[in-house]
């Protein structure tokens, strides 16, 4: 599949006042056409910055790209000067929050916020633009398209908004849809809603999404692969299945016991992870997850692992899973 | 909406009608009358005065007349200035006044705002800091003794501007600057704060991520929504330079309202006194209405309420 997006090696710090931040330290993934990718990984993680940095949306400073590229339909995204980058949001890349609470203006009328978007990147006339967004509101599932236009977003409910924010995001049928944890501020019910929505939009539209989540059951239903992130790295990434029925690393395995899945069997407790993320101020020198991994070795804390691949798809980064840990140990 | 304006109003008429009977309570309630001066009046002489204003009649009565009166637009007579009714004394110099107190509101507004706009956007920047000290010495400075040093150094040492009076656009430069200089201080922190936190907001990460330019986003999603907060310190801005010019009309000789009601009280004027404090009253409640008003106009989520309300 050819790739619509290529993060490669790219590390991401933030200046604050103890030091740098190494948020982002050597990520590389890849998004084909029309695919779904599956970002995870506990809370920070990376995931959010990672997704910003595509998107170019984190000030510097005082955040630095340290190194790397983000090929964006072959072109380098950090190349990019402000103003191609502004042709670029909202009409190639659209981004959907969290919080849809948050994220609409409280003060501008819904239609507005999109027609905003179309009338910016499309040159639509206001006429045109009015149109086209209450078609917008009307595929995301919003009834009454017409009167809610003109409504403003404290008139709307919450899983409204995000359907609201996804009519923003789609306006111009971008090639690439960043979606920063859409239902984790959602209740429940309505959470699958959206995730319907978004999958009907990706299918008319044939949309790559990135999707960050903490929720294994939205990765199960509609992503193709899924990226693990632990500490600023990839440390494992594979198809769906891959990751699902076969994990490799300690920590995807941790995590998958730590989370609700939908195959979950009645009265199958949940295992947390035990310990706290590294500092990423002073970010081990080896594997990042050797202070909570119950399978480390000593050269765990001295070398950052190398990535074993298991399938064209599917690789992941630990010393026990490497080619040379089968002479070390014979047994395992 | 009408039904928020109306409601409002309302209260409006009611904090009137307590302020009125208030003030006249309080000034039956001081001991002593209006003939009681240095001077001995003769008791005939008193007695006949009395009668003239109706101070003869039991305390309940009078209140009536005065309340029947004020509706009518009646504040009385005034009894320093022989055969003056006191609501066209206010009449004649609410003209001076108003011109100086809108021009000292329009001029806090904007140079406030831009000043705290600048400091949000140039956060922990020179301009930032160099607002931020102003402020500090605008609000902790009292107008009174700024107008005094603005006129000892401007008008008498460097004769740059007119020491008093009131006959042209220079003789309002520095009344306007003693009154303003609290307010801008106020707005221009109100302003930065609100700013800033508009400026992290979640939505405004939205609109970039939208592609809109700087520019676009700054003017359409950031200012608006920033400058609310001003807008209900309008109430309270107006409030400080109502009360601030009673003093600063005094300092530079301007014939407005402030003056009269000074007088009127060295002179223990009632009916002036009582008419002013109405005035005044009646003035400030309207400048919370307008602003309640404006602020339901520019915020959508007011709206809402009042139609929860009703
Ligand atoms: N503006 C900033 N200044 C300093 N550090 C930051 C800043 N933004 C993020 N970080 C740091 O970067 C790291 C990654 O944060 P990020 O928001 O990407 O996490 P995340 O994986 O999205 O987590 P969550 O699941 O909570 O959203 C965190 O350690 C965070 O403290
Ligand atoms: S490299 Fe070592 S510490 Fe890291 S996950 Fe593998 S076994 Fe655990
Ligand atoms: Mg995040």
């Amino acid at each position: 599949m050819e790739p619509i997006l290529q993060v490669k090696d790219l590390h991401v710090s933030f200046q604050v006042k103890g030091g740098e931040v190494k948020a982002v330290r050597g990520m590389n993934f890849e998004v084909g056409k029309g695919e779904t990718v599956a970002i995870v990984g506990e809370s920070g993680s990376g995931k959010s910055v990672t997704a910003q940095t595509i998107m170019r949306l984190i000030p510097s400073p005082p955040s630095i790209v340290k190194q790397g590229e983000i090929l964006f339909q072959g072109q380098d995204i950090l190349k990019k000067s402000n103003k191609q980058m502004e042709a670029i949001r909202g009409k190639d890349i659209g981004m959907i929050f969290q919080d849809p609470m948050t994220s609409l203006n409280p003060t501008i009328r819904i239609g507005k916020q999109i027609t905003e978007v179309l009338i910016k990147h499309q040159k639509m006339s206001a006429g045109e633009a009015k149109k086209r967004a209450i078609e917008m509101l009307k595929l995301v599932g919003i009834k009454n398209a017409e009167a809610r236009f003109n409504q403003y977003p404290h008139e709307f409910s919450g899983g409204m908004r995000q359907r609201a924010m996804i009519a923003i995001a789609l306006a111009c049928r971008p090639s690439l849809l960043i979606a920063d944890e859409p239902t984790t501020a959602l209740d429940v019910t309505i959470q699958a809603q959206i995730m319907d929505v978004m999958k009907d939009m990706q299918e008319r539209l044939g949309t790559s999404i990135i999707l960050i989540t903490h929720d294994l059951g939205v990765v199960a239903g509609m992503c193709d692969r899924v990226i693990v992130m632990y500490a600023g790295e990839v440390v494992e990434s594979g198809t769906k299945w891959e990751i699902f029925k076969n994990p490799q690393h300690p920590y995807t395995k941790g995590l998958l016991r730590s989370m609700p899945r939908l195959d979950q069997k009645k009265g199958e407790p949940l295992i947390p992870i035990i310990g706290t993320p590294p500092d990423l101020i002073k970010p081990p020198i080896g594997c990042p997850f050797a202070a909570r991994c119950d399978k480390a070795m000593k050269v765990c804390e001295r070398i950052d692992p190398e990535a074993t691949v298991f399938s064209d798809t599917h690789l992941a980064r630990c010393w026990n899973l490497h080619p040379m840990a089968k002479e070390v140990h014979p047994n395992e | 909406m009408v039904r928020y304006i109306a409601n409002k109003l309302f209260y409006t008429l009611i904090s009137l009608f307590i302020l009125i009977s208030a003030t006249f309570f309080l000034m039956k309630a001081i001991p002593g009358d209006p003939f009681m001066s240095e001077k001995k009046v003769p008791e005939e002489i008193r007695q006949r005065l009395m009668e003239q204003y109706g101070l003869d009649k039991p305390v309940f009565q009078q209140y009536i007349k005065y309340l029947g009166d004020i509706v009518q637009g009646d504040l009385g007579i005034s009894m320093k200035k022989i055969n003056q009714e006191v609501s066209d004394i206010i009449g004649q110099t609410f003209s001076a006044s108003l011109k100086l107190g809108l021009v000292a509101i329009v001029v806090s507004v904007i140079i406030g705002v831009v000043l705290g706009l600048l400091a949000a956007l140039y956060h922990r920047k020179i301009i930032d800091n160099i607002t931020m000290v102003l402020a500090v010495l605008g609000i902790a400075v009292p107008s009174f003794v700024l107008a005094s040093l603005l006129q000892y150094v401007f008008a008498s040492k460097l004769h740059w501007l007119p020491t008093m009076g009131f006959k042209g656009p220079l003789y309002y430069v520095l009344p306007v600057a003693a009154l303003s200089a609290q307010p801008i201080a106020f707005i221009a922190r109100l302003t930065r704060s609100s700013m800033l936190e508009v400026l992290h907001a979640d939505y405004i990460k939205t609109a970039k991520a939208k592609g809109l330019s700087w520019f676009a986003i700054l003017t359409r999603h950031v200012v608006r929504n920033g400058i609310m907060p001003v807008v209900t310190y309008m109430g309270p801005m107006t409030a400080n330079i109502v009360t601030g010019s009673v003093v600063i009309e005094q300092i530079f000789g301007i014939g407005g309202i402030g003056k009269q009601f000074v007088q009127a009280i060295t002179s223990r004027d009632y009916p002036m006194i009582m008419g002013i404090t109405i005035f005044y009253g009646a003035l400030l409640m309207i400048a919370r209405l307008v602003t309640d008003v404006a602020y339901g106009l520019i915020d959508p989520r007011i709206k809402l309420n009042a139609r929860k309300e009703g």
